[in-house]
């Protein structure tokens, strides 16, 4: 009997301190893990870059032809092609994140039970959150830097701020992957996805990606300002467009912030959830 | 009911390997009282609105939210820009006016990729609703129907919803565009019977990434939605031409503007539609043959 209690202790000695180094590379690990997983299906993973291809493509074809130059940053005119360029990026870097974070981390908390098998290791629920978030984020950086060469190629870089757009790029995906994955944590079934849809296609649309914030009304411009893609499209633009300002600091932090809060209780929820 | 049975999807005539002995017969319907009853199809068409009755909820946000946000952004705020520069390219017509048929065309068929891939699908793998159909008297073509016709009832409900919103943003310019809801839901089941019937035997849902990001990603930007196809070059332009969304789009948008198309164009444009719903419809009865008879 007693030896059957003891083996409840927590480990000492030797074990304790291989927990301890397993704690500090443990969202390593989690990476480790999805990467061989998606050797199987590294098609799907490449073929993300098509996206935002065809994207700059059809405006750079069809919608810049009909719409000409627009006001950009510092209210110089800009064709409409360099102004919706940086717009896409943000916007190809929040959907990433946000796909990544809700759709495929619900499917491995409630179908592919994952999480389970993981915390039956010396890992704990707050590297199960940074481990996903990792994963999210070097996905969007690979993306990022693809969607940035096909800009370059494209003649759409005029500046040499621009080499900061793929870590804005994920800035913004660190905020979304944070943001979307403590929403998943208060998900409970497929259709709860249809209001992750709800959420990110209004972003999608006014965060002034495809038009400059000046077509709306007042109220409006100030409720778009507050969302935090529209922070992401305007330090993207800027930067590519070479128009750089003190405000981009604060427009980082805000992401940020946002970033860390999300990632904070989203450790916390998904405790809550698994019964750690 | 012999009627019902010898219809042309019959299973195989071969005994099935496990000697099983022939389907149960089917009880009549309504229970208790005379008159023919309703095909199968429709009672596997039942059980999917037994299903909506349940979630409808959630998915009446996004059918109704969605394309206002689409009308709004790229309808008025897009239209600023557009209609500032010029729309002599556009047929004179504001922008607004120029994609709204478009974006009800491009949501029919949104709606229908999204009926016809992961439901299908799941309802073999996941959830198993075409597993447990099976196992009453309905057969693969039934089941297949009945999902056909929710997968319709869905196509027409959002299409009726955007229908709806361009009138009342004003950016139709004919009674014609009535007609462009049947018109938008004939375009989504151009999309939804073909889809489904290659749904059904996919064996990994990493095939449906494929679907969105090379099928409907470029349709959705390249058939004379956002801008007319005669900005393409030459041999894209040929390429969109052949594509279903671009003839939906076309008689989308010939109906609401009441112009731009004759008669013998507008039912060149049913007709190519047609043929592929129709093609896709005989294609599912035999692909759910094929897997759902094991």
């Amino acid at each position: 009997m007693s030896s059957v209690s003891l083996r409840m202790l927590p480990p000492t000695g030797r074990l304790a301190r291989m927990r301890r180094v397993g704690s500090d590379v443990g969202s390593l690990r989690l990476i480790e893990r999805h990467a061989r997983a998606y050797r199987h299906a590294w098609l799907v993973f490449a073929s993300g870059v098509f996206e935002p291809l065809f994207y700059l493509l059809s405006v750079g074809l069809g919608l810049g032809v009909l719409v000409g130059r627009v006001p950009g940053p510092g209210g110089h005119l800009i064709p409409y092609r360099e102004f919706v360029a940086p717009g896409l990026l943000a916007v190809s870097s929040m959907n990433g994140a946000m796909y990544d974070s809700t759709f495929n981390i619900f499917f491995r908390l409630k179908y592919a039970k994952l999480y389970d098998a993981v915390l039956a290791t010396p890992m704990r629920p707050a590297q199960v959150a940074l481990g996903e978030i990792g994963w999210a984020l070097l996905r969007g950086t690979i993306y990022a830097a693809a969607f940035t060469l096909v800009m370059l190629a494209m003649g759409l870089v005029h500046s040499p701020w621009a080499v900061l757009a793929v870590p804005v790029a994920v800035l913004i995906g660190f905020a979304f992957a944070a943001l979307g994955m403590t929403g998943t944590t208060y998900m409970k079934s497929w259709q709860d996805f249809d209001y992750v849809i709800l959420a990110s296609m209004p972003l999608f649309l006014f965060s002034a990606t495809f038009y400059p914030l000046g077509v709306y009304p007042r109220v409006v411009q100030v409720i778009v300002e507050c969302t935090p893609l529209y922070q992401g499209v305007v330090l993207l633009r800027d930067l590519v467009v070479g128009v750089v300002g003190p405000d981009l600091l604060w427009r980082a932090a805000y992401l940020a912030v946002l970033g860390l809060v999300g990632l904070y209780v989203s450790g916390r929820r998904l405790a809550r959830l698994l019964l750690v | 009911m012999a009627a019902v049975l010898s219809r042309g999807d019959d299973p195989p005539q071969t005994p099935p390997a496990h000697g099983g002995t022939a389907r149960p017969p089917v009880p009549p319907w309504p229970p208790a009282s005379g008159g023919s009853p309703p095909p199968l199809s429709a009672r596997a068409f039942g059980c999917w609105l037994t299903v909506y009755r349940r979630i409808w909820r959630s998915s009446i946000w996004s059918s109704v939210l969605g394309p206002l946000f689409y009308l709004g952004a790229m309808g008025l705020g897009l239209g600023t820009l557009v209609d500032r520069h010029g729309t002599a390219s556009l047929g004179g017509v504001s922008y607004l006016a120029f994609v709204a048929p478009a974006i009800l065309a491009v949501s029919a068929m949104n709606t229908a990729m999204g009926e016809a891939s992961y439901p299908v699908f799941g309802s073999v793998k996941w959830n198993k609703i075409y597993i447990a159909a099976q196992a009453s008297p309905l057969r693969p073509g039934d089941i297949f129907r009945g999902h056909l016709m929710f997968m319709t009832m869905r196509i027409a409900m959002n299409a009726a919803v955007v229908t709806m919103f361009m009138w009342a943003f004003g950016a139709t310019r004919s009674a014609w565009a009535v007609l462009a809801w049947p018109a938008a839901t004939l375009t989504g089941l151009a999309f939804a019977a073909p889809v489904a019937a290659w749904a059904v035997t996919v064996t990994s849902e990493n095939s449906f990434a494929y679907l969105f990001r090379f099928g409907m990603m470029p349709l959705m930007l390249f058939s004379g939605t956002f801008f007319p196809v005669s900005q393409l070059p030459g041999w894209l332009r040929l390429l969109a031409y052949a594509t279903p969304l671009w003839h939906g789009v076309a008689l989308c948008r010939a109906l609401s503007l009441g112009s731009g198309l004759g008669l013998l164009g507008a039912l060149g444009h049913v007709a190519y539609l047609a043929a592929l719903a129709a093609a896709g419809i005989w294609a599912g009865a035999r692909t759910y043959r094929r897997r759902l008879y094991v």
